[in-house]
């Protein structure tokens, strides 16, 4: 048999009829859904009186626009939202599918909730109607985003139209620094390669520092290959992995989990498999960066200066005089002198548990600088109690840090935390795209240390200053 | 949904790279529980000043380009977020044909899901086309997805590719729930192997 990548291997175990075309029906084993790309494939089902095919293979949560203030037990403010989630409280009770409703101390980011709840597991197919899917890759999983109505032709099959990608591989080899993270291991491939430098291509992230991060730093590399354009991220399951699931809600046990070991195991890329395309970054070349433009291709080590757009070739040397326009930056400024009015530290990119602890470590006995809005999203309610119980929402709020409920918050800015005109965000999240945290706010990714230690100092900064 | 007709008409130009789905619909418009009337929310923050005021600038704004229904884009076009909402905004504006060097693969997707075609030429292709479509409102431009050509208005003709499946399914105006019904008891039997060697799933 000719050797397989380990996307070869899930793919394989997952095609449910192949037409002469090489069209497959791919079956997916998890279907997670939320309230805002889900109410039109609900109301398709019920146009043509179809039922959910798997429901006990999906999971639904609220967390796009549900609000992070204490106050929403009381209930949702904003109509249109209200309506929103009471459409999934409504469609996973009539569908008989699995729900985490916002009170529930479970409920968070979706893709911080499925892993959390042992949902996700290794060599699965997940599919969400939400690009972040790709976060799912971290357990070795094949996981990718879909559109409202492939997640209605989920919901009705099990299964996905689908062509087969083809195979990339990213390997960081060697350690990484001091002061740099997975976050900066993500944004400096996606520097590297383009936003459109995974399009048509499933990323097998690979080498040692990739080996050397826990679950949650896997699940912060792998959830920005759609930043790259990837259909989806891949890290072959490993003891951190399999160490990671054991005991989750939802995980096999027993005997049961026997079996699913003797499976995970096989699940890595074989001697001589063939990738269509390779990057190889050294882990010791990665350096604490920062985005300075509205692409999350526009990546920099925070001790460089805003590029010049002449720097650049064909349609981006006007999509970066554009970007710094509207970012309000000057070619050749120092990142590190740019100075930002607000701190959002959570997201499916960066809410876990860790993150916090990265954050924390770096606030400890400090303040924010005066004036500053800053605000901490734990992914979900359970990461939130174990901050509470690990002392880390005392750090957050005694440095000044709002300390919030479980959401998508201002990742995305569908729910009230929004950045007014000309705001300056320092963000753990994704996407830096014009508005996308408010119309006519302006964001910089980095790391949540990163994220801290602008927290303190008021501009950008290079956290191995503070550490 | 609707067959795939030829389509003739005005072609607008967008060279701009890496327009994501945050800029063809504003999260605040995904509030929504229906995939109708988004179509005057398209481009939005681009489309229109902070007071509502469309933004005479803007290429859709322009009176040669009210009535597009061809857009040509610059690369990675409908890069970001999975919101099929981006695709439901530009149907319902009344475009029907996309042409840009690559898409990014959800919103390509997308696309055939609710009968629009997306085009993927080269850069050579590409200049050609982005010239036309800036000739404006008397320039028009078909797409004839049967022959898979386009046809410039001074009648330069370039091929471009699609999947023969998705070709048909767009001609045809499938369904894909109905069609993948119908392999239904191919669906059966993975299931049942698949209880056997993954239990645990």
């Amino acid at each position: 048999m000719s050797p397989k990548t380990l996307y070869d291997k899930i793919w394989d175990a997952h095609v449910a009829h192949e037409a002469d075309d090489g069209t497959c029906l791919l079956y997916i084993d998890r279907h997670l859904v939320h309230e805002v790309t889900s109410p039109q494939a609900f109301e398709g089902l019920r146009m043509a009186g179809r039922p959910v095919r798997a429901p006990e293979k999906t999971i639904a949560v609220p967390d796009h626009n549900v609000p992070t203030t204490p106050d929403r037990v009381n209930g949702i403010e904003n109509p249109e939202s209200r309506i929103q989630v009471e459409a999934l409280d409504k469609n996973a009770k009539d569908f008989g599918i699995h729900y985490y409703p916002v009170n529930d101390v479970r409920q968070g980011i979706v893709h911080i909730v499925g892993p959390e709840q042992g949902w996700t597991l290794p060599g699965m197919t997940v599919v969400c109607g939400d690009s972040h899917t790709a976060t799912h890759g971290a357990f070795g999983a094949l996981a990718h985003g879909i559109g409202t109505s492939e997640v209605e032709h989920v919901l009705a099959t099990q299964t996905l139209i689908q062509k087969k990608s083809k195979n990339m591989k990213v390997e960081i080899t060697g350690k990484l620094q001091p002061g740099v993270t997975a976050k900066d291991i993500t944004l400096a491939v996606i520097g590297e390669t383009g936003t459109a430098g995974g399009t048509g291509y499933v990323i097998e992230y690979c080498g040692e520092a990739i080996r050397n991060l826990s679950m949650e730093g896997r699940m912060t590399v792998c959830n920005m290959a759609i930043e790259g354009g990837a259909r989806a991220g891949l890290i072959a399951p490993d003891e951190t992995t399999f160490e990671y699931v054991k005991g989750r809600p939802h995980a096999p046990k027993g005997a049961q989990w026997e079996a699913a070991m003797d499976w995970w195991k096989t699940l890595y890329t074989d001697e001589g498999a063939h990738f269509d395309k390779v990057v190889t970054i050294r882990g010791e070349d990665i350096a604490p960066v920062v985005t300075w433009g509205t692409s999350p291709e526009d990546v920099l080590p925070i001790t460089a200066t805003v590029p010049h757009p002449e720097d650049f070739e064909g349609g981006k040397v006007d999509a970066a005089r554009r970007s710094i326009e509207y970012m309000g930056l000057q070619a050749g400024q120092k990142l590190s002198d740019v100075e930002i009015d607000t701190v959002f530290i959570g997201s499916c990119t960066n809410g876990r548990i860790e993150d916090l602890r990265a954050a924390a470590e770096i606030l400890k006995g400090k303040k924010i600088k005066d004036g500053m809005r800053a605000m901490v999203v734990p992914g979900s309610g359970l990461v939130r109690m174990q901050a509470e119980e690990e002392g880390l929402a005392d750090i957050f709020k005694e440095a000044g840090f709002e300390w919030r409920l479980a959401g998508c918050s201002m990742c995305l800015a569908m729910n009230p935390d929004q950045l007014q005109p000309g705001e300056r965000c320092a963000a753990t999240s994704n996407r830096n795209f014009e508005g996308r945290q408010g119309r006519g706010g302006r964001t910089h990714l980095l790391s949540p240390a990163m994220a801290a230690a602008a927290a303190i100092t008021g501009r950008l900064t290079d956290v191995r200053e503070l550490m | 949904m609707e067959k795939f007709e030829k389509v003739h008409g005005v072609a607008a130009p967008m060279p701009l790279i890496n327009i994501d789905t945050d800029m063809i619909i504003p999260k605040v418009h995904l509030k929504t529980i229906k995939r109708s009337g988004l179509g005057v929310v398209l481009f939005d923050e681009m489309r229109y000043h902070d007071d509502g005021q469309e933004n005479p600038e803007f290429v859709l704004n322009k009176p040669a380009y009210r009535e597009a229904d061809i857009l040509v884009a610059g690369d990675n076009f409908g890069c970001g977020s999975s919101r099929e909402h981006a695709p439901w905004a530009i149907k319902d504006f009344g475009i029907k044909v996309v042409i840009s060097t690559s898409f990014a693969d959800i919103f390509f997707n997308n696309c055939f899901k609710n009968g629009i075609l997306p085009i993927v030429v080269n850069e050579e292709h590409h200049a050609i086309l982005m010239d036309d479509a800036h000739k404006g409102e008397n320039a028009r431009m078909t797409v004839n997805l049967e022959d898979q050509q386009i046809t410039t208005s001074d009648g330069h003709v370039i091929e471009f590719d699609i999947d023969p499946h998705r070709k048909h399914c767009l001609l045809n105006g499938l369904d894909d729930i109905g069609l993948t019904m119908e392999k239904d008891h191919h669906i059966d039997k993975f299931e049942e192997h698949a209880s056997q060697a993954r239990p645990w799933v």
